[in-house]
């Protein structure tokens, strides 16, 4: 497998890196946030990633997208992470139209994948229930009765729940609390009947949201994918998210220890430049090799979406070494982005600490460092 | 059918024919092939293996073909390589020769030096010897002090030098010398030749922590060398020697390399994996029952991989530059880390197995981890120390200002 980018991929990469440190630098997510924004991202900039097509790039011709495939999502992903962009590609993009691509049925993405690449919908996945990141334990069920499910759910750290038009809820039909089989996937209006959204602000500024489903009522088209089966999908989903957010993360990561470097090589104390500093040289270079083993974890794990010799085992273990080592690495960068920038670093004008808030959530996000190790050594079978 | 696959073809079929059952099975560290004047072959087939090889320049298959290398382009190397691995062969010749010398003397040296010492190189008939550091000079190498002084046409050679590997064993030695004492040390330096045999010359071997050693002392007196020996430029010798420290890196980061793979002499060791080896020890099945370690292994793991994955990469990006770069310092750096990271953690995984010295009571691969682990110390200290490669990638690669390098100049 390749580990260096295609002229493709290379060509993509600029264009996305151009079009955010142009459009959509850290100064909007700073606007964003001061300004409260009701919807978390800007719609103007979201209309433009719209037309570059960025929605559309993993997503079958046959229902209105491009096909050019997961690895190209995974590469726009670490440019948008450059600048820390907030937008609906996570949640409806990487996230929904993946898991309708993969679990639903023709009906329901003819109907919806065209609208997702479109933008005429929004959607998120209503997954975690507890403070920590755990798939399968579902407390959440549903419960059939005649043509309809009645569901029950209570969820949290929900990306872009209070903007989505549509849910996909992970509910349980059978099973115990933490089985793999038993677990499903429903399409619900977050308009429906007995649906509440609470929006949490988060420390990175980003869209979250709490998720109460009392008694709502959905027909039995809502079911995505096969009743008590929709682990094995939705596994394969957080896999490929997983990827794309461990690039998106590689990005950040950049980003800091550009600035890092710039700051070391100007910033001056004791009448010689801090970046000629031993201390200082030897963490620099620790980071630097610490990021380069990053960048060769996420061309492999970007690689691996799109490679039909892939297996889903072998593609979990990608997963799972991409969040894993890039956790590690954003938190050990981000840390030391504002240590090193010493009190500029600590204050809210300069940038660096919008990335150490960004790290912590995602870190968190579809599991860290801890979860994801205990996962690789689980795949290992130790 | 293209002219690679039809290259693949060819190769695969030669190696049938010509690579010995036994040279198709895992190497045995007794049965290693070094070369050199006094070369023991303990496996008859060893010898028969590197013949073949070497007559192919197959020893060192992209080394021009007119000084007896294989003349492969890159992409026919790496199919060769690939067809090696394919029948898991060992490889037929192992030298600093092939992975330090030859590749900066076919890139300083001149065509007579080159004419002489590369076929010798390629057919394992000479064996060097790396004269670097002296009992003075470790990390700051450029200080060294063996002085050569040119008389009539012959250099004169006085000094001593230390971590020689196999200097008690080696035919020709590649050594540091200074031949100006009036300039900054980085300037006065010069890159020879000469042979072991050569009257003046001692060795005497270093015992370490981990018991016997490749490790000697060595000492000139008086060695009179032709002066025709000097590689490249008089007083240029540190360009050299460091573009050869790169070389070196790229070796010894490659035990790095192995250390994530968990064959380690033969899968049926119980020591073979760290993973293994934990679960063994502690009488687990299917899931390591301690849950501080399995984490610890599993984040060995997880850079292990990562670490594979981004010498792939160099591998890849270097074939679209030239010759090692200064990512050599990174992977050096990092591999040696992380060989010693795994050593520990066998340690922890093995228990008091793991801390047998010698005699009854323990297996043989038991009292190797032993050896194995002291020995990997030395990993991040040998080809410079890790601080050394921190500093190298601070300056070169990050571009940072060099405080030290101010001091070095005095």
């Amino acid at each position: 497998m390749a580990l260096v980018l295609s002229e493709d991929q290379q060509l993509l990469k600029d264009a996305a890196r151009n079009f955010c440190q142009q459009n959509s630098p850290i100064a909007v997510l700073r606007r964003l946030r001061d300004e409260k924004n009701p919807r978390g991202y800007d719609e103007a900039i979201w209309k433009q990633m719209l037309e570059l097509g960025w929605t559309g790039m993993a997503v079958p011709e046959a229902y209105g997208g491009f096909e050019f495939g997961y690895a190209g999502l995974g590469i726009v992903l670490e440019e948008t992470g450059r600048t820390l962009v907030s937008s609906p590609l996570i949640a409806s993009t990487l996230l929904s139209s993946t898991l309708v691509t993969i679990a639903g049925n023709e009906e329901q993405k003819t109907k919806l994948l065209p609208a997702l690449v479109a933008g005429e919908i929004l959607m998120c996945v209503a997954l975690d229930e507890r403070a920590q990141h755990q798939p399968q334990n579902i407390a959440s069920t549903a419960q059939k009765e005649g043509d309809l499910y009645i569901i029950n759910a209570e969820k949290t750290f929900v990306l872009d729940g209070h903007i989505a038009d549509k849910l996909i809820v992970v509910a349980r039909t059978s099973g115990a609390q933490t089985d793999r089989d038993g677990i499903s996937l429903f399409l619900v209006d977050s308009s429906a009947e007995g649906v509440t959204i609470t929006r949490t602000i988060m420390v990175d500024s980003r869209n979250s949201a709490r998720v109460e489903l009392s008694d709502v009522r959905v027909p039995r088209e809502a079911l995505l994918g096969e009743e008590g089966q929709g682990y094995a999908a939705l596994e394969q989903v957080l896999d490929i998210a997983r990827i794309g957010i461990a690039a998106e993360m590689l990005g950040s990561i950049e980003s800091v220890f550009a600035a890092i470097l710039e700051y070391l090589k100007q910033r001056e104390q004791f009448g010689v430049l801090i970046g000629s500093f031993q201390a200082l040289q030897h963490r620099a270079a620790i980071m630097y090799s610490e990021i380069e083993l990053c960048r060769s974890v996420i061309r492999a794990a970007v690689n691996s979406l799109d490679d039909p010799e892939c297996s889903v085992d072998e593609r979990a273990k990608y997963a799972s070494l991409a969040k894993a080592k890039l956790s590690e690495v954003f938190e050990l960068v981000s840390n030391e982005g504002v240590q090193m920038h010493g009190g500029i670093g600590m204050t809210d004008e300069f940038d660096i600490g919008f990335y150490l808030k960004r790290a912590r959530v995602a870190q968190q996000f579809l599991g860290d460092a801890c979860f994801h190790r205990d996962r690789y050594a689980t795949l290992n079978q130790f | 059918m293209t002219a690679l696959q039809e290259f693949r073809d060819s190769t695969r079929a030669w190696l049938e024919e010509n690579c010995p059952p036994s040279m198709r099975t895992a190497m045995v560290p007794e049965e290693i092939v070094w070369g050199g004047r006094n070369a023991e072959f303990v496996n008859p087939e060893s010898r028969l293996w590197l013949e073949r090889m070497a007559a192919k320049g197959w020893t060192c298959p992209t080394w021009p073909a007119e000084y007896g290398g294989g003349g492969l382009s890159k992409d026919e190397a790496i199919i060769l390589s690939q067809e090696l691995a394919r029948i898991n062969a060992r490889p037929a010749l192992t030298s600093f020769g092939i992975s330090m010398l030859g590749p900066v003397l076919l890139e300083y040296g001149s065509h007579e030096q080159k004419m002489e010492h590369i076929p010798k190189i390629v057919r394992g008939e000479i064996r060097w010897c790396q004269g670097y550091s002296e009992p003075g000079s470790g990390s700051d190498l450029a200080s060294l002090k063996t002085r050569a002084e040119l008389v009539g046409n012959h250099y004169v050679i006085n000094g001593s030098k230390v971590w020689t590997s196999y200097a008690d064993k080696a035919d020709w030695i590649f050594c540091l010398v200074r031949t100006d004492f009036e300039v900054p040390k980085h300037a006065g330096i010069s890159f020879i030749l000469f042979d072991m045999a050569s009257e003046g010359v001692s060795t005497k071997p270093i015992q370490l922590i981990s018991g016997s050693s490749p490790f000697c002392e060595t000492f000139f007196d008086d060695v009179r060398v032709p002066a025709g020996n000097l590689v490249g430029q008089l007083n240029d010798g540190w360009t050299i020697a460091k573009r050869l420290l790169q070389h070196e890196r790229t070796m010894i980061s490659s035990f790095g390399l192995a250390s994530g793979q968990s064959d380690r002499g033969g899968t049926t060791s119980t020591v073979a994996s760290v993973e293994g080896a934990a679960m063994h020890y502690r009488g687990d099945s299917g899931r390591l029952s301690d849950p501080v370690l399995r984490d610890r292994i599993a984040q060995f793991k997880i850079d292990s991989e990562a670490f594979a994955l981004t010498s792939q990469r160099s591998v890849e990006e270097s074939r679209l530059a030239q010759g090692p770069n200064a990512t050599s310092s990174m992977l050096k750096y990092y591999g040696c880390e992380l060989n010693k990271r795994r050593y520990e953690l066998l340690l922890q995984a093995m228990g008091s197995q793991s801390l047998g010295w010698e005699g009854e009571g323990f297996e043989a691969d038991e009292l190797q981890v032993t050896r194995e682990w002291l020995r990997s110390k030395a990993n991040s200290i040998e080809g410079g120390t890790s601080e050394v490669q921190l500093n190298i990638v601070a300056k070169r690669v990050l571009g940072l200002p060099d405080m030290l390098g101010m001091v070095q100049k005095k």
